[in-house]
């Protein structure tokens, strides 16, 4: 049997509306900060939408090793790492170049 | 141009505190995501992929100046020092912040401008003609019945939660401008109908137009209402829209499947006798307050001795008369479009500085005056042809005078999935491509001609993929993103939807068949100044789809 793919939590912050990963115990902007989300995923993710400080909080699934997970699809790595025709406005962590 | 009466900034700034109080709720936590999110979608407020986009309605893409240096002010203060000019005419803003949300509407309504019914379920921003009020093949300048239509609307307490968005276009010529064919409604200006004696103005109305995921060309519901009861017409329509419009499936609850369900005659019936209930009750403005918005549009004083003659002897200048400037009405005027495509750029989008380069140049050539166009560029309507090289160069130096109005560079693009969460593919980088191949061959764009190019990220069709000669439509292929192409479509008065032509591409090969069709076309064409387009509808689908599958 393949192994699940591994998963990493996702969100935006309701004041700003920032893209933001949750790092094991609080929330980066940076997805190199992002640690991999076991099968307690849905609970976490159930606990944060109840809390309304976040919004759209999903798990999403990544490929690579921790600091440098990539989102598998086109449109989670533009959200990684800001839109791929502006890279002044690149987030740093994850250049537009991966999109 | 027209401006706010007592009623119009007292219901701006009712809105405003009522929307500033849901904010500041919902920032303590007074209220759930779930309760705010329809209300900030119907002031505009979007969460997109990166942060807050802010949609601001331009009524009919008109502003002055002072609007103008506003939004870049908005852009400076709240985004990232640039700005987003869509295909309604409005403006969007990518990287708003909720915290910061109540000063910048303040900042708004201060030049009485909002962000409400930019989105949510009622009547969206009305658009018009960019070239209102100076194009010479005008009846009249239709922009004071779209502002009638404006007020109409706004927070129309029987149409705020209609069972889909609905969008209205007006024009007063007979070339078509803002593809009125394909809004909710179309309403065409018109001087003398059915049984007049050629004097009066009245409007041909046309319903149930659109693109999105079931594309339609609008059908004439009444060829003739006279100006004087058109709001109570409008109303009719709205109210047989509202009260059979399908809410059961979102797919279907536009007005062009309920026309279509029902057939153009059973929907004029309908409209017909609905509107035989309500036109005796008065509810059509009255004649004072129609000449009180007109007044608003009187035309500014053109000098009559202004000179027709332009010195054209500066080679790029030329270039650019050439493709962006069109004749005005008042002799020893132009109307001048700025492109906001320009090499390398992201269609549409303006920088501050940009905007308040603009809004200079509005102020000392333009009558203070500045129009936004359903293709994403602006106009400054009235330029006297004496001023037209000093505004040129005020427009180079702000790297807003590239010359190719209508050209194969002149892409359509929403913004994809660069910005939208809707969005399943990304337009802008497809838009870049294939401009990179011509925009540095500025003659080979000319020796193309009109070719109007547009792309959307998604099914939705804000890029109005189905009204390109040639149109790309982004598609999700297994979380990757794929094109499908489109030929011969047409938003203009010729209105016509564009078909798939057959399989589609990846981001690479989707550039590549356009450059297959473009070369093909060169050869195919019976003439030099055949359209793209028309070359299309002479020859039918067949020896395209063999150019690019071949």
């Amino acid at each position: 049997m393949p192994s699940p793919p591994t998963r990493v939590l996702t969100g935006n912050r309701l004041e700003t509306g920032d893209v933001l990963w949750w790092n094991g115990h609080d929330w980066s902007l940076h997805i190199a900060d992002a640690v991999a989300i076991g099968d307690e995923g849905e609970a976490l993710a159930a606990r944060l939408v109840a809390e309304e400080r976040i919004n759209d909080p999903v798990l999403i699934d990544v490929t690579g090793e921790p600091g440098a997970f990539v989102p598998t699809t086109t449109r989670e790595r533009v959200r990684a790492s800001g839109p791929s025709v502006r890279a002044d406005l690149a987030r740093g962590s994850l250049s537009v170049e991966v999109i | 141009m027209y401006r706010y009466d007592q009623y119009d900034q007292a219901i701006v700034d009712a809105r405003v505190a009522e929307f500033k109080d849901q904010v500041g709720r919902r920032l303590r936590g007074e209220i759930t995501e779930d309760q705010f999110k329809p209300l900030r979608l119907m002031n505009g407020l979007y969460l997109q992929l990166h942060a807050y986009m802010l949609r601001v309605a331009i009524p009919y893409g008109t502003l002055s100046g002072t609007q103008m240096r506003m939004l870049a002010h908005i852009a400076r203060k709240y985004d990232r020092d640039y700005g987003h000019f869509t295909t309604r005419q409005n403006i969007q803003y990518n990287w708003i912040k909720l915290e910061q949300f109540s000063d910048l509407l303040d900042d708004l309504s201060k030049v009485e401008m909002h962000a409400f019914q930019t989105s949510g379920n009622c009547i969206r921003n009305i658009s018009s003609d960019q070239f209102a009020g100076a194009a010479a093949d005008e009846v009249e300048d239709p922009r004071p019945y779209a502002e009638l239509l404006r007020q109409w609307s706004t927070l129309h307490p029987e149409f705020s939660f209609l069972p889909r968005k609905f969008k209205i276009a007006v024009i007063a010529s007979d070339t078509d401008r803002a593809a009125i064919q394909l809004h909710d409604i179309g309403l065409q200006l018109r001087r003398g109908g059915v049984g007049d004696s050629g004097g009066d103005l009245g409007f041909r109305v046309y319903v149930g137009g659109g693109m999105g995921r079931t594309p339609i060309i609008g059908q004439v519901v009444r060829d003739w209402i006279p100006v004087g009861q058109f709001l109570s017409y409008c109303e009719a329509i709205l109210r047989v829209y509202n009260r059979y419009g399908r809410r059961d499936n979102i797919y279907k609850a536009r007005i062009k499947i309920l026309v279509s369900e029902l057939g153009i005659d059973e929907f004029r019936r309908q409209v017909e006798a609905e509107w035989a209930l309500l036109e005796p009750l008065g509810l059509d403005a009255p004649r004072q307050e129609y000449d009180r918005v007109i007044a608003q549009f009187a035309p500014p004083a053109f000098d009559p001795a202004a000179s027709d003659d332009l010195d054209l002897s500066d080679p790029d200048f030329r270039l650019w008369v050439e493709r962006n400037v069109h004749a005005h009405k008042a002799p020893g005027y132009a109307i001048a479009t700025i492109s906001l495509k320009p090499k390398r750029g992201i269609p549409g989008d303006a920088s501050a500085a940009q905007m308040d380069a603009v809004a200079d140049l509005a102020g000392r050539y333009a009558q203070d005056e500045i129009r936004v166009t359903h293709s994403q560029n602006l106009v400054l309507a009235h330029v006297r042809k004496a001023d037209l090289y000093a505004l040129w160069q005020g427009l180079d130096a702000a790297d807003l005078a590239t010359p190719n109005l209508d050209l194969v560079t002149d892409i359509i693009v929403c913004p994809g999935m660069d910005y939208c969460t809707l969005a399943n593919a990304r337009s802008i980088p497809i838009a870049q491509k294939i401009a990179a191949k011509f925009e540095d061959d500025a003659a080979g764009q000319r020796d193309l001609g009109e070719l109007k190019i547009k792309i959307s990220g998604c099914i939705n069709g804000c890029g109005h993929h189905h009204a390109g000669h040639i149109g790309i439509l982004g598609v999700d292929k297994k979380g990757e993103e794929a094109y499908q192409l489109l030929l011969g479509g047409s938003g203009a008065e010729d209105a016509s939807l564009a078909k798939i032509l057959g399989p589609g591409f990846d981001e690479n090969g989707i550039v590549a068949a356009v450059d297959k069709l473009i070369a093909f076309y060169r050869t195919a064409r019976a003439a030099p100044d055949e359209r793209f387009l028309d070359t299309y509808r002479r020859l039918g689908p067949a020896p395209f789809k063999e150019a690019v599958y071949g």
